[in-house]
């Protein structure tokens, strides 16, 4: 089976700073990989290098076994890669239908500029209304984000990334933030999103239950992806002490 | 009302009986975002009880007049402000930009050029702040726009000799003194102007924009929006109804003065921030900004009939700044508690 997404090796460099190594990895559809690493292991830049927000060095992204270039966040977006940061990237001061839309309104005729375009506004609630239906993510629709829970924001931005992205949805430590029945429903959305066909990228610095829905693991340390396993029981213990850098 | 509590609930929310300390707190939120309207409803109440000739129809004109250019100002100036900015600088625009068109006139007697040059002149200011913010990567428009404030200020004392130039154009003298009744025209111009804002800010990808630059500037630029062609164009907008402002100025006085507008941007900031905008960007409307301009105008114009001295008028203005800038911060705690009665119910 051809990967939705293949990164072959991949570098990048800040000054002297090695971020990426010579990282290959690759995901498929409808399955969930967990990419591992203690802080400064290189996971943010990675998936910063596929959502657009930073270009890679040397080495190439390829997409269904063609090579593509992502150079602007975008890019990424075009080829259906939607990414839900750790800071979630809400606008507080936006409902949720805002949110998903912003900078890619609804909006008509074409013929006028984008930004004096008529935002089609009822189409915008109503889709979102939609998704966010779909993926049982419960909230009011009508207030600003601001005023929900962090489970609920985090729904909000793992929603917005669902809505619009066809292949792939990459998460950077969606649960980080969240306590544990706030974690399960995102969890859940998670398998969701699986279940859909999508293939998922979860970020995480730590062993901690993304590993319950992770199909594969990935493990990086210094830039270098240092192993990649099946998490079960079993390989618990090595995947922690690949993290740590123990025994190695 | 049964149904209304059940669309703002989650729905797995368990308890669906009616919480009374929820439902106090959805009311009080309510009633907080209500306030400007509220505090100028109350106003006009008691200054008509008090002042009989308050609500005569010749006055209703004074006020509109009197708030014209502030309303003017506050209309850019709640663009900006949504963005996260400031313009310090519009009071001075006032001034330059009548000063120009006297100028102008004093050498083509065109109506068209005058207007041309009133309006040009505050683009122009406009689209100086906004460049020299986004391209020059000042931190805050703050010290831009103070630098632009005493800069054009300098301009427009330099330009007219330090005094008054005589003689508009008719049509600007109309425009900014006629009146058709006892309405005058320059309400037809804030009117108008606020109906485009209104489309603008609500009804046009540009507004999305604008408010979703104005409530987290990174994120906006992640999602692919121009933040730096967004954050001109309100400076531009600004740096306009300025112009707008010093075009209805000149008309009123027949002339251009170089000492218009002083701590009008003041003015304008106030009815803004009365008007319910949040100071940190990202919150604010046209109709609140609005309502905030009239309650100045209404206050001065009531104190005007009592002939309660100007210097009362200004500490009037400031402690009805910091009544809405409190009645802001308790309503972001309300807005905290209604956020955490939520979590709560959802939790439940
Ligand atoms: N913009 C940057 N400039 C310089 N160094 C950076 C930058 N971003 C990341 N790094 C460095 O690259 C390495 C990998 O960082 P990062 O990808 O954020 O790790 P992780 O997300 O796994 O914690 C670290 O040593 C970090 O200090
Ligand atoms: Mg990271």
């Amino acid at each position: 089976m051809t990967p939705v997404l293949a990164v072959r090796g991949a570098e990048k460099r800040f000054g002297a700073v090695v971020g990426l190594d010579g990282v290959d990895l690759e995901v498929n559809a409808g399955e969930v990989l967990a990419l591992l690493g203690d802080n400064g292991a290189g996971k943010s830049t990675l998936i910063k290098c596929l959502s657009g927000a930073l270009a890679l060095d040397r080495g190439m992204i390829e997409m269904d076994g063609r090579r593509v270039s992502i150079h602007t966040p975008a890019d990424a977006r075009e080829l259906g890669i939607e990414t839900v940061y750790q800071d979630l990237a809400l606008f507080d001061n936006l409902r949720p239908a805002d949110n998903f839309y912003a900078g890619r309104e609804a909006a008509g005729p074409r013929w006028l500029p984008r930004s004096i375009r008529v935002l089609k506004r009822h189409e915008m609630t109503v889709t979102t209304r939609q998704t966010l239906a779909r993926l049982q993510v419960n909230l009011d629709d009508h207030g600003a984000v601001g005023l929900l829970s962090g489970g609920q924001r985090q729904g909000v931005a793992v929603a917005r990334a669902a809505a619009f992205a066809s292949r792939v949805v990459i998460l950077d430590e969606p649960t980080a933030a969240l306590g544990v029945r706030e974690s399960r429903r995102v969890l859940d959305l998670i398998l969701r999103l699986r279940e859909e066909g999508k293939a998922l990228i979860v970020v995480s610095h730590a062993m901690d239950h993304v590993m319950e829905v992770a199909d594969r693991a990935v493990v990086m340390r210094r830039g270098r992806k240092v192993g990649e396993l099946v998490p079960s029981a079993e390989t618990h213990a090595e995947i922690v002490s690949l993290i740590v850098g123990g025994g190695g | 009302m049964a149904e209304a509590t059940e669309m703002l609930d989650e729905r797995e929310a368990r308890p669906a009986a009616p919480d009374p300390r929820y439902r106090w707190l959805q009311l009080s939120l309510w009633t907080l975002r209500a306030g400007p309207a509220l505090i100028l409803a109350i106003l006009v109440l008691v200054v008509s009880l008090t002042t009989p000739v308050f609500f005569t129809s010749r006055n209703i004109g004074n006020v509109f007049s009197q708030t014209a250019v502030i309303a003017l100002l506050g209309l850019g100036q709640l663009l900006v402000i949504v963005s996260r900015g400031i313009d310090l600088s519009v009071g001075s625009t006032v001034a330059l930009s009548g000063v120009v068109g006297a100028i102008v006139y004093l050498h083509v007697h065109s109506t068209i050029l005058v207007v041309l040059a009133i309006l040009g002149t505050g683009l122009a200011v406009g689209l100086a702040n906004g460049l020299v913010f986004v391209l020059g990567r000042v931190p805050h428009p703050f010290i831009v726009t103070l630098a632009s404030l005493s800069i054009v200020r300098g301009l427009a004392l330099w330009a007219a000799n330090g005094t008054l130039i005589s003689g508009m154009p008719n049509g600007v003298d109309v425009l900014g003194g006629g009146s058709i009744g006892w309405l005058p025209y320059s309400f037809f111009v804030v009117a108008g102007l606020a109906v485009l804002a209104v489309i603008g800010t609500t009804y046009l990808v540009w507004g999305r924009w604008l408010y979703a630059v104005g409530g987290n500037p990174d994120a906006a630029r992640r999602a692919g929006i121009p933040v730096g062609r967004v954050l001109v164009s309100v400076y531009v907008l600004s740096g306009l109804a300025a112009g707008i402002g010093g075009l209805i100025t000149a008309g009123l006085i027949d002339a251009g003065s170089p000492t218009a507008g002083d701590l009008a941007e003041l003015d304008s900031i106030a009815a803004v921030i009365i008007g319910g905008a949040a100071f940190a960007g990202g919150r604010g409307n046209v109709g609140n900004a609005l309502v905030g301009a009239f309650t100045i105008g209404v206050i001065r114009n009531a104190l005007n009939l009592h002939n309660v001295n100007a210097f009362y008028q200004l500490m009037a203005i400031g402690v009805v700044v910091l009544l809405a800038v409190e009645g802001d911060v308790i309503r972001g705690y309300v807005e905290k508690r209604v956020r955490l009665a939520r979590a709560m119910r959802q939790d439940a």
